[in-house]
């Protein structure tokens, strides 16, 4: 494609520059918050911080168990184990799921998809107890399993339906040729396929660790040890019935936004080395 | 390792003690446990935080299942419901040595639920730089206003706007929520109250106060005054020369302007003497003084005196403080009253907020539908179910399921999960909206919910309560967001792909930060820059020349102000997909029509668009349901105002269940009619897209 005339380049700049710094704009306050000595929401109209302390990272980081545990070590593996989970088993089940739904048109296909799009319809307000005595039921509550295992099925329905309306968009011809070359379904879709869908696989396993990174309530009810806690339970007990430690509140959203940011940055090379770098492109 | 897991367990006994401290509270509260411990050879005490958030929807799952702790810690405000849903069970044992009001507000149909720790109510903080003493009258705080003070500073700083804050202004003037058994929220006293509140309100507290500003203005040294709790000790700055003392006088009566009293209790969660032993350790003299020097706690415990002169102001305003009354009755006054208070604060009379109030209690505290005999329903539901499992069956017999048992292999795992653990908990929720459930009687009122919500029997059908009219809003809600979040989403992934940007990975990343961030605290911020006075965005509209905007005094303002949060936090997730979904379009299509002469928007709207749709539908259509069903923006954000105008279908159905007194089998109807509608919108799409989405 023709490169950009220079005006063009630089106004496309300035207008980058501006919605970045637009979007940057509240996240002000709360890195503001975080280099405060005082525990006060900030409510003004000047975002820059005034202070520059670092002593609610330092007490964030620093809390520990009485038995000497690094809390939050700890509590940062269990999410990272957690959320990672999450992606791994909801973006591989959503996998084999939407590949079969994308490809071949076996009879109550269209009935599944439906009932996958409806599960996302449900109000959670309702499910919660019984979903507690279900898995009271299967002995699975103060367990990661459990934990895992809802977060996982939360996912799947936006991750199948995302990873299938990609598989739609692949063209076919590489995988029938590989099948009359002799492969198996199988390792058609896991030496042909999946590679291909690397992009929707990394926007779709953001998703499903994302899902998982950031949800308290359940974790908290479920959970009945701070050792087994995830960040954000960590992170919601900063906020009390009356107030709040918002200066402890804001180091500890740093913190926990941290690891996302950095993992998307990471990703990227998948999402944008897609059908471009693969075997189909030319 | 093993011989430490061996000894615990043959020793056995264990007490586990659930509770929301934070901070001192924490650190006195646990050291008191390992003391027992201690002293008690064989018991092992394992006080676990639970973030107070959840504190309250553990308990309710846990306790009546046999997972609950042997004890908790808990207002004892829920005293009403949770003893008659047997969450609480009376406390066996004389009672420790505490305040009488203490003692008589875990004192509950004539038995005791609980040993009363702690007294929390809210008082004065006064600055001793801008004022000697805090007036003794209201007649003498509100003549404060005549008396200049520089510019921006303020005389007092208080969360008037709410129902509990408010509440010392009215018991104040004779009044309060109950009169003897009833709810009389425009009772001559109450109008009177709401007379102070007014005046209070609109002479000397600053615009929209709400805790964040207390908390600022008063560490910044602007307001000589503050009414908050013992709770903003933790946020006090240190460098303020502040004292507490007790509220003043309401000149009109006499009589103290009295705040409402919470006393946090320990319960039992289940029977056990060792853990009620305890309990009553924990509450006496002993545990009592751990917890106020180390803790810094106002305890209930009497014969524990203190040297902190602020705890002793405290304790002395506990002593004139109102239990909050434990009737179920209670939780439906809340909202009808803040929306009274912020009436009042827009400038209506006295009387009108009453009787507003008084009116909008009776609705929530609507009658429950009649009964209805389950017998026609059962038989209805077996000839539908059997019919379905004849058609079912019919169609799975007909179809060549054989052929492709091995493609079934490959959707299973997701299919059971789903049934299982999404589709099997909401059948059971939804079956609740079939029942009327009152504490832990349930009564069987087959379509009566569903009739009084789609008939808004209870109400004009504009009123913002009405199903229908909340139905316009969510709608017009999803539809405004979603077109926002996919415009702004889409237009960014397609610079953000350009291989002459600079530094494209750097944006990207900065740009996936709202969804990133926790959106607990943005939205909280959020809600700060649009505040009427401090916030940036008034700020700068001003540098602009514009006139400040009350953001949450009107509908489109607030609703805007809730569209905005959300936009914010919903574009990167239409970013990042679109980023995914356009790889699979090769460029050559693109460049191909450039050559042809086609200009940027019609290579956008013929070429790329057309490929990028389908892969972009199924987030759309999800994207949709998910901000139809976003309720925490709302929440966090305008909480409904003005007058509950900018609620949602979810929302509501959640201050069904769990702010207007726990209409469980109502909420259930709502999430079910939620449903209903987000079905129908997907055939609509169906319909309209002409391709078979769903």
């Amino acid at each position: 494609m023709r490169s950009p005339g220079p005006v063009r380049v630089v106004l496309t700049h300035v207008v980058l520059v501006g919605i970045t710094v637009a979007t940057l704009f509240p996240v002000l306050w709360v890195v503001k918050m975080a280099l405060s000595t005082s525990q006060g929401m900030s409510i003004t109209a000047n975002p820059l911080p005034t202070e520059f302390s670092l002593e609610n990272f330092r007490y964030v980081l620093s809390k520990s168990s009485p038995d000497g545990t690094w809390l939050f070590g700890r509590q940062l593996l269990n999410s990272l184990v957690i959320a990672g989970a999450t992606a791994a088993v909801g973006v591989g089940v959503a996998c084999t799921t939407a590949y079969a739904t994308s490809r071949w048109a076996f009879p109550g296909r269209d009935r599944a998809l439906q009932l996958f799009l409806l599960t996302q319809m449900f109000p959670g307000v309702v499910a919660a107890i019984p979903l507690y005595i279900l898995l009271d039921f299967l002995h699975l509550l103060d367990s990661m399993t459990g934990l895992i295992l809802v977060y996982s099925t939360t996912t799947v329905p936006f991750a199948t339906w995302n990873l299938k309306g990609y598989f739609d968009t692949l063209p076919r011809e590489l995988e029938e040729a590989a099948m009359l070359d002799g492969a198996s379904r199988w390792t058609t879709f896991t030496q042909i396929v999946l590679p291909l869908a690397r992009p929707a696989i990394a926007v779709t396993a953001l998703f499903a660790f994302l899902t998982a990174w950031n949800e308290f309530i359940l974790a908290a009810t479920l959970l009945s040890d701070e050792r087994r806690y995830t960040l954000p339970v960590v992170l919601n007990g900063y906020v009390g019935e009356f107030g709040a430690e918002w200066g402890h509140f804001s180091a500890a959203a740093i913190l926990v936004s941290l690891p996302v940011t950095l993992l998307f940055f990471g990703l990227q090379r998948f999402l944008v080395e897609g059908l471009t770098a693969g075997s189909v492109k030319g | 390792m093993f011989v430490g897991w061996f000894a615990a367990s043959a020793l056995g006994a264990e007490i586990s003690l659930w509770h929301a401290y934070r901070g001192d509270e924490r650190a006195a509260l646990e050291a008191l446990c390992s003391r027992w411990s201690v002293e008690h050879a064989g018991t092992q005490v394992l006080p676990i935080y639970v973030p107070n958030e959840a504190l309250a929807s553990k308990i309710e799952s846990a306790v009546p299942h046999g997972n609950g702790p042997d004890l908790f810690v808990f207002g004892h405000d829920r005293i009403g419901d949770w003893s008659a849903l047997g969450i609480v069970r009376p406390i066996p044992g004389d009672p420790p040595d505490v305040l009488p009001s203490a003692l008589a507000a875990v004192t509950w149909k004539g038995a005791r639920w609980g040993w009363p720790l702690a007294v929390k109510s809210v008082a004065v903080f006064y600055n001793r730089a801008l004022i000697e003493a805090p007036p003794a009258t209201t007649d003498a705080l509100l003549a404060l206003a005549d008396q200049p003070l520089p510019a921006g500073q303020f005389w007092l700083v208080q969360e008037i706007g709410k129902a509990y804050h408010a509440g010392p202004w009215m018991h104040g003037t004779g009044g309060g929520v109950f009169e003897g058994d009833v709810v009389h929220l425009d009772s001559p006293a109450n109008i009177e109250g709401y007379r102070l509140v007014q005046r209070i309100a609109r002479e000397i507290v600053p615009p929209e106060p709400s805790g964040a500003l207390v908390t600022q203005l008063f560490n910044e040294g602007r307001a000589a005054m503050a009414i908050t709790g013992p709770w903003f000790l933790g946020e006090v700055n240190p460098a303020i020369d502040y004292a507490v003392a007790p509220l003043p006088a309401v000149s009109s009566t006499g009589l103290p302007a009295a705040p409402y009293l919470t006393v946090e209790a320990v319960f039992l969660g289940r029977d056990n003497p060792d853990a009620a032993a305890l309990a009553a350790w924990l509450a006496g003299p002993e545990g009592a003084r751990v917890r106020q020097d180390v803790g810094r706690q106002v305890v209930a415990a009497t014969g524990v005196p203190t040297s902190d002169p602020v705890l002793a102001a405290f304790r002395a305003q506990a002593e004139l403080a109102v239990a909050m009354p434990v009737r179920p009755e209670m939780a439906r006054t809340w909202e009808p009253v803040d929306r009274a208070l912020k009436r009042l604060v827009r400038g209506a009379t006295p009387e009108e907020a009453a009787a507003e109030a008084q009116r909008q209690y009776r609705v929530l505290s609507r009658p429950p539908p009649p009964a209805a005999n389950p017998a026609g329903w059962l038989l209805g539901a077996g000839v539908l179910g059997a019919v379905g499992l004849a058609l079912g069956g019919r169609a799975v017999w007909r179809a060549p399921i054989r052929k492709w048992l091995w493609a079934y292999a490959w959707v299973a795992p997701a299919f059971l999960a789903m049934l299982l653990l999404t589709v099997l908990p909401f059948a059971v929720g939804a079956a609740v909206s079939l029942f009327e459930v009152q504490e832990s009687t349930w009564t069987f009122v087959g379509a009566g919910h569903f009739l009084d919500i789609l008939l808004a029997r209870d109400f004009p059908l504009g009123s913002p309560l009405s199903f229908w009219t909340t139905l316009v809003v969510t709608i017009g809600w999803t539809i405004a967001n979603v077109g926002l979040h996919v415009a702004i989403g889409v237009a960014l992934a397609l610079l953000l792909r350009e291989p002459w940007i600079r530094l494209r990975g750097v944006f990207r990343a900065v740009l996936i930060l709202p969804w990133a961030i926790p959106s607990y605290i943005t939205a909280l911020v959020w809600k700060n820059l649009f505040h009427q006075q401090f916030g940036a965005i008034n700020a700068l509209l001003a540098l602009l020349g514009a006139e400040p905007v009350s953001w949450f005094g009107s509908f489109s303002t607030a609703f805007a102000a809730n569209l905005c949060t959300n936009t914010w936090l919903g574009f990167p997730f239409m970013m990042v997909v679109t980023l995914g979904a356009l790889q699979a379009i090769p460029r050559d299509l693109e460049e191909a029509a450039e050559v042809d002469g086609a200009n940027a928007f019609q290579r956008f709207r013929h070429v790329t668009l057309p490929l990028l749709a389908p892969a972009l539908l199924p987030a759309v259509i999800l994207g949709s349901v998910w901000t139809f069903n976003m309720f925490n923006i709302i929440f966090l954000v305008s909480g409904g105002e003005p007058d509950g105008s900018t609620e949602i279908l979810i929302s509501q159905a959640y201050r069904w269940a769990f702010t207007r007194g726990h209409h469980y089998g109502y909420a259930s109807a709502y999430a079910v009619l939620i449903f209903a509608v987000l079905v129908g919108y997907s055939r609509l799409t169906n319909a309209l897209t002409g391709r078979k989405v769903v």
